[in-house]
């Protein structure tokens, strides 16, 4: 327990002095929309905070004791996750994960070629704004899962925190990123065992949308048409190949065919150095939906117009079928083309008080 | 009590039906606040130096030497160890203290132990398992606890006493303490030194020149005062269906423990390391899992130092895991771990040098080139600076790249013993293979 003497900030427990106007980590304004007396509110705190069940850090120990081993049914499984018997890893909860909403949806899918679901994914509501984050865990570094888990998670806190406190999406964005950052940093037993995760945010209301990103995961924009900017990618990658393309020394074809594409330049973590936390904000003009997605989606479909292809397509076939069912055939598209990595894809349509009114009850769903 | 950490070098991936999981485990301990010298640990501590007496130490003066190397080592004593001198030749005799106890270290006992040193003289044979049951005996009735240690001084083969006598003494002394040996001159068998010392967890080394008995005796005795918890052992769980093929101690010298086995509990067993001051080691294992399929995440090992907690029970002081993972991709399945590469190549080092000189001894020149050659390569890619210089002593190098090698005519017998000797001294590899 903390000394309740020392005031710390209700939106990221940050310490702060009774005199302070803003928290210094975060950046919240402590005073007006702050209560009174400095509650500390636990990370996550918003009670529309959707994260991917088993959620209690950290997740290999999340299993109920009493769970025999997936493999063998022996009984004893140590806290790291493993059977005491045969050794088998346990498997995680977090090998296929579904949220759905009112105003967003999101599958998070191990793929085809890992044996973990490294990628983690939150979706969150705050005064009339959808929040929504994707990370993708950095398989070389140690306990990828752990890392992008805690960023998801903090970062939507974060968010859901800064907005209710009355701050910009810009702003907010921003600070949930660095917040985030230090969180995954502190998983961190030295700089040379340092979990890394990208991470890639959007903050999205009735008339723009906030993105905010380290490293290569993407959002998207998908044009509904009549009226509404053309489809496009939102977000510039943090790596190798965007790099190369931005120097113009390599054409966009020629970068993602090299084998070090994907070393991703900028990402989460206590190695990471200092992170410039990158947010952009976008108007739409009409109709369509906000896409987050990882790697594992964007591989197959790398071009904004090829991705609004596919999402059109799949919502052709029944104009009024759920974004649940859209998302869910887009994770298989990239499972039939290989699934050579994790695949984590959240759309939020837009405007979303239209989705919003549709289901003012928001509710969450998994299965495994 | 120093802090121990334990890392776990290895390439987890293993291709469809793969079988076989190496890894290196470092073993680090720190702070321990002991130091060579000062310090004062809480922990007993005790030392028995044995110094072969027999006919032939009177020679090339070797007794002189070994005298003078004694009374170094108890001035290297801490104050407050317990310690015992000891003569051997056909039997054993306790110098000092008379009688088959421990003296406490202090200015008056190393002064009376030096005197008695100094009345030694050379006579009789060599017993090298009565002299090391006479240590076995002192150290336990000091109580057994806390570092051990003995420092063994021979000169000469263990003549009077068969194998099987040497056998059933090492069996009965046997974790009771570490022993370092040391073979003065080139008239004893460093096979015979080898097992004993391999046997007791210590080093084994030649001391050509008995002039350097001195200082070698002064650095064992200082080593041996810097270590501060004994009987550490190494606990390795393996899964259900899984066989430890091998555990090694690859650095700083290499050491086969896979035989030292004893269980500990269920698919659990436990691997000695003796005692530990401020160190690093490195240890190569080899498990054998049943085959998986690709996506597949096991533990392979779990690797856990574990010593007694002084209260009858023990304590794990670090651990960390051996994983396996099956993969179809083949670049990471193929891909060996450096550090893996580079101890297997410096234990075949250590197997060629051994081989070749055997081979030599018996007259199968060809066997001998080929496999000093071969010891060539190993030690240059190992970039073991000091074997390769006792190669040079062995054979003319006539190409190092492929290994081709003549055997030098005349070879100093001191050469041939120190490159035999310290054939299993590695060096340390690094992260990046180096």
């Amino acid at each position: 327990m903390e000394p309740s003497a020392a005031p710390r900030c209700p939106a990221c427990a940050e310490p702060v002095h009774a005199d302070d106007d803003f928290c210094e980590a975060c950046g919240r304004p402590l005073r007006g929309a702050a209560p009174p007396s400095f509650q500390p509110v636990p990370v996550p705190p918003a009670p529309a905070l959707r994260t991917p069940p088993p959620g209690p850090p950290p997740a290999p120990q999340s299993r109920p004791a009493a769970a025999p081993c997936a493999e063998c049914g022996g009984t004893d499984i140590s806290a790291d996750g493993y059977c005491e018997q045969c050794g088998l890893r346990q498997p995680s909860g977090r090998e296929h994960v579904e949220i759905e909403t009112a105003a967003a949806v999101g599958v998070s899918d191990r793929g085809l070629r890992h044996s973990r679901n490294e990628d983690a994914m939150a979706v969150a509501s705050a005064c009339g704004k959808v929040v929504a984050v994707v990370c993708d865990g950095v398989s070389s570094a140690p306990r990828p899962e752990d890392a992008s888990r805690v960023a998801a998670e903090t970062g939507a806190a974060m968010l859901t925190a800064q907005l209710t406190a009355g701050a910009d999406p810009r702003e907010a964005t921003r600070a949930a990123l660095a917040r985030a950052g230090k969180a995954v940093a502190a998983l961190a037993d030295s700089p040379h065992d340092a979990p890394a995760c990208t991470y890639v945010s959007a903050v999205v209301d009735d008339t723009a949308v906030t993105v905010g990103w380290t490293g290569d995961s993407r959002a998207y924009w998908i044009s509904g048409g009549d009226g509404a900017r053309p489809s496009a990618a939102l977000t510039v990658d943090d790596s190798w190949a965007a790099r190369m393309v931005e120097l113009g020394l390599m054409t966009p074809a020629e970068a993602h065919a090299d084998r070090r594409a994907h070393t991703v330049t900028a990402w989460l973590g206590a190695d990471a150095g200092a992170i410039r936390p990158r947010a952009e904000t976008f108007e739409p003009g009409g109709s369509g939906a906000v896409l987050l997605c990882s790697d594992g989606l964007w591989n197959y479909l790398p071009e904004a117009a090829e991705l609004a292809e596919a999402v059109h397509t799949a919502r052709a076939r029944d104009p009024r079928r759920p974004p649940l069912e859209i998302v869910r055939t887009l994770v298989r598209t990239a499972l039939e083309a290989g699934g050579h990595d994790n695949i984590t894809v959240v759309l939020i349509p837009f405007p979303p008080s239209r989705a919003e009114a549709a289901d003012r009850v928001p509710h969450g769903e998994a299965r495994s | 009590m120093p802090e121990f950490t334990v890392k776990v070098d290895q390439n987890r991936y293993l291709p469809e039906g793969g079988r076989e999981v190496h890894a290196i485990v470092t073993v680090e301990a720190s702070g321990s606040g002991v130091g060579p010298v000062g310090g004062a640990p809480g922990d007993p501590a005790a030392e028995v130096i044995i110094i072969d007496t027999s006919g032939s130490m009177s020679f090339g003066g070797k007794m002189a030497e070994a005298k003078r190397a004694a009374k170094a080592a108890v001035d290297a004593l801490r104050d407050g160890v317990h310690f015992a001198v000891v003569a051997g030749f056909n039997f054993a005799r306790p110098v000092y203290p008379k009688g088959e106890t421990m003296a406490v270290a202090d200015a008056r006992t190393k002064e009376e132990a030096k005197r008695e040193i100094g009345r030694l003289e050379a006579a009789g044979g060599t017993a090298i398992g009565s002299w090391l049951r006479m240590a076995g005996k002192m150290m336990a009735a000091q109580g057994g606890g806390g570092v051990r240690h003995a420092i063994l001084l021979t000169d000469g083969k263990n003549q009077h006493e068969t194998d099987a006598e040497l056998d059933v003494a090492l069996a009965e002394v046997n974790g009771g303490f570490v022993c370092d040996c040391r073979g003065v001159g080139t008239d004893w068998e460093v096979g015979e030194l080898r097992k004993i010392a391999s046997t007791l967890l210590g080093s084994v080394d030649i001391v050509a020149d008995p002039r350097d008995l001195e200082a070698d005796f002064r650095a064992m005795t200082e080593n041996a005062m810097g270590k501060s918890v004994a009987d550490v052992a190494l606990r390795v769980w393996t899964p259900q269906h899984g066989v430890l093929k091998f555990v090694k101690q690859v650095s700083p010298s290499l050491a086969d423990l896979t035989d030292k086995r004893t269980e500990s509990g269920p698919q659990s067993g436990d691997y000695p390391t003796g005692a530990w001051g401020d160190e690093v080691r490195d240890y190569h294992l080899c498990v054998q899992v049943p085959p998986g399929e690709v996506g597949r995440q096991m533990r392979a090992a779990w690797v856990k130092l574990v010593a007694p907690d002084g209260a009858g029970g023990e304590q794990v002081l670090a651990s960390g895991n051996v994983l396996a993972e099956w993969t179809d991709d083949e670049a990471r399945s193929t891909q060996i771990n450096a550090r893996v590469a580079g101890y297997t190549g410096q234990a075949e080092l250590a197997e060629a040098i051994q081989e070749g000189l055997a081979a030599r001894r018996e007259g199968d020149l060809d066997t001998a080139t080929a496999r000093l050659g071969r010891a060539v390569v190993l030690a240059r890619q190992a970039g073991n600076q000091q074997i390769a210089g006792l190669l040079d002593k062995v054979v003319d190098v006539i190409d190092p790249v492929t290994g081709t090698v003549r055997l030098k005519k005349d070879v100093d017998k001191a050469d041939e013993m120190s490159l035999d000797t310290r054939s299993t001294k590695t060096v340390r590899t690094r992260k990046d293979g180096g």
